[in-house]
């Protein structure tokens, strides 16, 4: 058996990855796709701990989560298209009305 | 019953008040005197009726009304009680009360504020009686304040002059700064008795042991501050100085307030708190001393006032001085008897003094009148008999009651060995400076050269154009001035010393009064009184002095009325100019710098724009959180997520 941390160790990763990409990328693609890595590290975290301690809850909670995602996932995705639609550009900084 | 004799002017005041600028003269006239008649008649009515009748130990009548505060062990209610004081004072309160406004009907014929002038005038008889209803401390104090507001608003009347407006302000602070004490008196009464209604907390005073001289006992500190008040009140030293400036009012308001009634709550404060006077030497002796004091001081300034309204005034603080002395020495009975009478002959002098400026449109200094007697008849005969009644002639009313005050001053059993002698004799020159002072009145005005055709220039009036021409006043002004007359004759006989009348002639206003009132004879006497004899001798030895200076006073000023009184006498000692640089000039400075620039300005505004300030720039500050841009969002929801675990992790620790 893999030791549990090797797992724990490449959620943390992959969430840092996530993490930072939301904030330095400049589409709004690409934040969603960080967006939706974060998630999934989340799982690969919850899954792992569900393995290792035989706990089936663990599993089940990633089921809400994958359908979480998967909603926010259509909805952002509409926002995007409205956005291009009224801005013809995919540039968040582009997107500053609300500043004063 | 007693509610209706309090309520009813002031029913007449808010009438008057709510209503009286559309009103005739007449009914705001008509209005205005019957109120005060109603009341006068109740309480003839109750005096007589239900007061008289009681036993004389046990004349007493309570009249609750309103439970106005409970709270813990303070009940003060809105009650009234009648007894020998209350009732005396009631009598001639809306007796001369109800006289002074018929005149004031005549007087005040023509002033754009006629209903004014009665709107307050029966505010002022409403909250006078509230005074001496009152059965409870806190509520003869509402009443002292209340006098004190309407005297303040009285003397105002002709506020658009600046004087009348700064005199009406000076009465008022002088008045508060007395009611100051009056009120920590009070509070000392609740936190010794437990108590402020006037039958508890004497019955409990009763009982307590008799403070020697110069000790500060419970009860002597509660009896100076009340006399604090009292200074304030009824104008006696260090609080005289607002009195003669109140001559500024119309004089009918003079008369009223300033000499008959609200002056001498203060007297009636002494006499119903009594039991605890006379168990405190030190206060006893103060009382006397400053009233003594004061007596002959205002009668030394009397003599050097050229307006006939100021004599007048100092002549009232000194009279109320002699009340003060006889209360002091023990005698408190003496001193109400000369309330009584001196309501009555200097109501009349006021009165009669009213005519007079009337007749002289509106000038008030004596140096300008002069012969008036053959235009004024009645004016003048109704004021001779007050001026013989003031000096103490017999028979008329002043010298009952004044010589009675020599008496009991000069055979004290409760002022320290020799002191009662030395008020005495201070109480005699008195006397004899006030024959003085009122016969220089009296000439000046009334007899020799006919001054006021010398041109009317400078006056206060002379806005008629033309030669004045006095006439004898309407009767609305000289029927009042018949009837006080008339008391002022027959009213000292209400207490005709037994001495004097070898026990024929009761002394009506002694036996009146002796049970509610205490007397010295409990216990206290430091010295034997003397003997009757003595008593016919003073008050003849002393008689043969008034008359004497009357006399010489009398050729004196007949050969020169217009005598120049030495500087320091016109100048009244120069006490409101001292009062002035100690107090006045400083406070303002404080007030002015200190207060308003440093305190008000700086600290208070600073803190109140300081804070806004605050605000504004923390605005500032915090308004560049809102970019506007997504991912400067994305990266603070992070932070705060961050710190949000980071503080979970550890405070699990």
């Amino acid at each position: 058996m893999v030791p549990m941390s090797w797992y724990l160790a490449l959620g943390a990763v992959l969430f840092t990855i996530g993490a930072v990409s939301v904030i330095v990328k400049r589409d709004i693609l690409s934040m969603l796709l960080a967006i939706e890595l974060m998630l999934n590290s989340v799982n690969l975290t919850l899954v792992t701990f569900s393995s290792y301690f035989r706990e089936l809850s663990g599993q089940i909670l990633v089921f809400f989560v994958m359908v979480v995602a998967a909603a926010e996932a259509g909805v952002g995705l509409a926002i995007v298209v409205l956005l291009f639609r009224n801005r013809q550009t995919v540039d968040v900084d582009q997107a500053s009305m609300l500043k004063l | 019953m007693l509610k209706l004799i309090v309520f009813s002017p002031l029913v007449g005041a808010a009438l008057i008040g709510l209503g009286g600028r559309r009103w005739s003269e007449r009914i705001i006239g008509t209005v205005g005197c019957a109120t005060v008649g109603l009341s006068t008649v109740l309480a003839f009515y109750v005096f007589f009726a239900r007061l008289l009748p009681l036993d004389p130990e046990h004349r007493l009548i309570f009249e609750p009304f309103y439970n106005w505060i409970a709270s813990g062990r303070l009940h003060a209610d809105f009650g009234f009680q009648l007894d020998p004081l209350s009732g005396v004072y009631i009598l001639f309160v809306t007796f001369v009360g109800f006289w002074i406004h018929v005149f004031g009907v005549g007087y005040m014929h023509g002033d754009s504020g006629y209903y004014r002038f009665f709107a307050y005038m029966n505010l002022f008889m409403f909250m006078m009686l509230l005074l001496v209803l009152a059965d409870n401390f806190l509520l003869m104090f509402v009443g002292w304040e209340g006098v004190g507001l309407c005297s303040y608003l009285l003397i105002g009347h002709y506020f658009t002059r600046q004087y009348a407006a700064d005199a009406a302000k000076k009465a008022f602070i002088v008045n508060r700064i007395g009611d100051f004490g009056f009120a920590l008196g009070i509070i000392f009464i609740f936190a010794t008795f437990h108590t402020i209604r006037f039958a508890e907390v004497m019955a409990r005073a009763a009982h307590m042991p008799t403070e020697a001289l110069w000790t500060m006992g419970t009860l002597t500190a509660i009896c100076l501050l009340l006399f604090v008040g009292a200074t304030g009140k009824s104008a006696q030293i260090p609080l005289y100085v607002w009195l003669p400036d109140a001559m500024a009012g119309p004089t009918p308001v003079s008369a009223l307030i300033h000499a008959a009634t609200m002056v001498t709550a203060g007297v009636y404060m002494v006499a119903r708190t009594s039991q605890m006077y006379t168990r405190s030497l030190t206060a006893l002796f103060i009382v006397a001393l400053v009233g003594g004091l004061t007596a002959f001081f205002a009668a030394t300034i009397a003599l050097g006032q050229d307006n006939i309204k100021k004599v007048l005034a100092y002549s009232t603080i000194s009279q109320l001085g002699y009340m003060f002395m006889a209360c002091g020495a023990g005698a408190f009975i003496a001193g109400i008897f000369h309330v009584v009478t001196h309501a009555f002959f200097k109501a009349l002098l006021f009165l009669g003094a009213g005519s007079v400026i009337i007749a002289l449109h509106h000038n008030e200094d004596m140096r300008q009148m002069g012969g008036l007697k053959k235009y004024m008849p009645i004016t003048y005969k109704t004021f001779i008999i007050a001026w013989l009644a003031i000096a103490g002639v017999f028979p008329l009313a002043g010298f009952f009651s004044k010589d009675e005050i020599l008496w009991r001053t000069a055979n004290s059993a409760v002022l320290p060995p020799g002191w009662g002698r030395a008020l005495w004799l201070l109480g005699v020159i008195t006397a004899i400076l006030t024959a003085i002072y009122m016969t220089r009145l009296v000439v000046m005005t009334f007899h020799g050269e006919e001054r006021f055709r010398h041109g009317e220039a400078g006056s206060a009036a002379g806005h008629h154009g033309g030669p004045l021409s006095p006439q004898e006043s309407p009767r609305t002004m000289t029927i009042p001035l018949i009837v006080l007359a008339v008391l002022s004759v027959v009213g000292g006989w209400l207490g005709i010393p037994e001495g004097f009348s070898a026990g024929t002639l009761p002394n009506w206003i002694e036996h009146f009064l002796h049970p509610a009132i205490a007397t010295v004879s409990e216990g206290q006497t430091t010295m034997e009184p003397a003997s009757q004899g003595s008593e016919i001798g003073l008050a003849l030895g002393t008689l043969l002095l008034v008359v004497a200076a009357l006399v010489w006073a009398y050729r004196f000023y007949q050969r020169q009325p217009l005598w120049q009184p030495p500087s320091v006498l016109v100048h009244k000692y120069w006490v409101d100019e001292a009062y002035d640089r100690l107090f006045v000039r400083p406070i303002r400075a404080i007030s002015t710098v200190l207060l308003w620039q440093v305190f008000d300005v700086r600290i208070i505004d600073g803190a109140v724009n300081g804070t806004a300030a605050l605000v504004r720039a923390g605005g500032r500050a915090l308004r560049h959180i809102q970019t506007g841009a997504v991912r400067s969002y994305v990266v603070m929801i992070f932070l705060g997520a961050l710190i949000v675990i980071t503080y979970f992790m550890l405070a699990g620790r």
